[in-house]
């Protein structure tokens, strides 16, 4: 099967950018180096492609209800305008996936899912809808980029005006931007740092969109704008503490077990779809997530085994060098009883034992 | 892609210089590149003893580890502690930037010279 391309992959290419199969799509994951893109990012302001997440419309007057039952939050307290992170879960509490949610109007929403679960989460939707909604897979007809780090509110202030700029954090508009029409500017973003979000219809106007990398990366150059991959986009959202689904989150984790209490409203109005479940298993939780740090220069990698006083309580899901913690940091299941900040665990690193211990998340504050 | 002529190479991307019965061993201009920013060297021991093809260390990237082989058995005889706070040194200057040393008995055969290895990674 060949791979897919976002409509920025030749300027990744010309960019001289490693590209690396991702969810299906040929993805750049370096242009200059991990580090210095994460540096950059947090430091000034970094320009991400993601254009291979996936997108779902929903729509028709039984929307609301429809995402109320499938969603984890409050749908119905999202204001068209505003977006909302929500967990899509099964029967037996386990995350389906985490999504973005953005409110295009009363009857009409947009939910951003991850590019490795879009067509389980299409399916999911569709056939466990109780109400009646309208569901559309419009992967193929948007694509994305975000714009991360300090000085990412001047570059939007240059690129569309004061409103955009003054946007609070998860609201969004529409504009016309570039030459292309209908783009939705969100305040949102997964690194840690303040950030939009811009996401840009394909329909009808394929080259203008193509052409809005390159003149991004021109109008942000004097803010120091420095295209990012998909590896300090992964080292970036660990030190901000986000879970990454197939790594923290899974069909079988709950979002109580992923520290994701605050988008879980189990006592809202006619519930939602895994919320007894989740509220059974609350009480003899197995495992909980913990962030961790390292004492050593070893890093923890995902799987590796986390050990308290020799006996096995855990294991890593993610694990870096964090550029800017400038330590090994990580997260982990581990068992209740030593997820207290300040724990001290041994990560069994290839043999070695790592020295580390329990500390809150996220790991760094960003902009 | 830099491959010095005065150099051996191994099947797993080690440069080898001989210098009487101790070599010099750190991992090619081809490696670094393949591992990316290097954030971690874990030397091994002064003294330890390795056999042909025995783990003499790992080198730790951003994204990826690999293992460090000792390609003829020997004794591990000087280690370069400067990488150990700073491992990108092998990313700027892989042939400068040395790992262990190990003397050893035998002879050392059946290695890649540059041209050998140029043709491997090409």
């Amino acid at each position: 099967m060949s791979l897919r391309r976002t409509p920025f992959h030749a300027h990744h290419v010309a960019a001289g950018a490693r590209m690396v199969p991702f969810a299906g799509f040929d993805m750049p994951v370096q242009y200059r180096g991990v580090k210095p893109e994460h540096l950059a990012t947090r430091g000034a302001a970094g320009l991400f492609d993601v254009s291979h997440m996936g997108e779902v419309r929903v729509t028709g007057p039984k929307a609301e209800d429809s995402l109320m039952w499938l969603l984890s939050n409050a749908i119905r307290r999202l204001q068209p305008g505003g977006a909302q992170y929500n967990a899509l879960c099964n029967e037996a509490g386990g995350v389906v996936d985490d999504v973005f949610v953005y409110r295009l109007a009363a009857d009409d929403f947009l939910v951003c899912v991850n590019a490795a679960n879009r067509a389980k989460d299409f399916a999911w939707m569709t056939e466990h809808d109780r109400h009646g909604a309208t569901f559309v897979d419009e992967g193929d007809a948007w694509a994305q980029v975000a714009i991360q780090g300090p000085r990412a509110v001047d570059i939007v202030r240059a690129l569309c005006d004061d409103e955009v700029a003054g946007l609070k954090r998860h609201r969004f508009v529409s504009r016309d931007l570039l030459g292309v029409k209908g783009v939705l500017v969100a305040r949102t973003g997964y690194t840690g740092e303040d950030g939009f979000e811009l996401f840009l219809p394909l329909p009808g106007q394929e080259d203008a969109v193509a052409a809005v990398w390159p003149a991004l990366l021109e109008l942000g150059q004097p803010h120091g704008l420095t295209p990012v991959g998909l590896g300090a986009r992964d080292t970036l959202r660990l030190e901000a503490g986000n879970c990454l689904y197939g790594h923290e989150l899974s069909d079988d984790t709950t979002p109580l077990q992923a520290g994701l209490g605050w988008i879980t409203k189990l006592r809202k109005p006619g519930g939602f779809l895994g919320a007894d479940a989740i509220e059974q298993r609350r009480h003899t939780e197995e495992r909980v997530l913990v962030g961790f740090k390292g004492a050593s220069k070893r890093i923890a990698r995902e799987g590796m085994k986390v050990l308290v006083d020799g006996a096995e309580v855990g294991v890593v899901t993610s694990g870096t060098l964090g550029p800017s913690v400038g330590a090994p940091i990580g997260l982990a299941y581990v068992a209740p009883s030593v997820a207290e900040v300040d724990t001290e665990l041994t990560i069994d690193v290839r043999g070695r034992m790592a020295p580390a211990h329990v500390v809150p998340t996220p790991f760094i504050r960003g902009s | 892609m830099n491959i010095p002529e005065d150099l051996l190479y191994t099947d797993h991307d080690e440069w080898i210089r001989v210098e009487g019965n101790v070599l010099t061993i750190g991992i090619s201009d081809f490696a670094q590149d393949q591992l990316g920013e290097l954030v971690h060297v874990e030397l091994p021991e002064v003294g330890s003893e390795l056999g042909a093809g025995d783990m003499a260390c790992e080198v730790e990237s951003v994204k990826a580890v690999a293992e460090v082989y000792a390609p003829v058995a020997g004794t591990v005889v000087a280690v370069n502690e400067d990488l150990e706070d700073e491992a990108e040194k092998i990313n700027e200057d892989p042939y400068g930037s040395w790992i262990f040393k190990l003397e050893i008995d035998g002879a050392v055969e059946g290695f890649l010279d540059a041209t050998a290895y140029a043709a491997k990674v090409s």
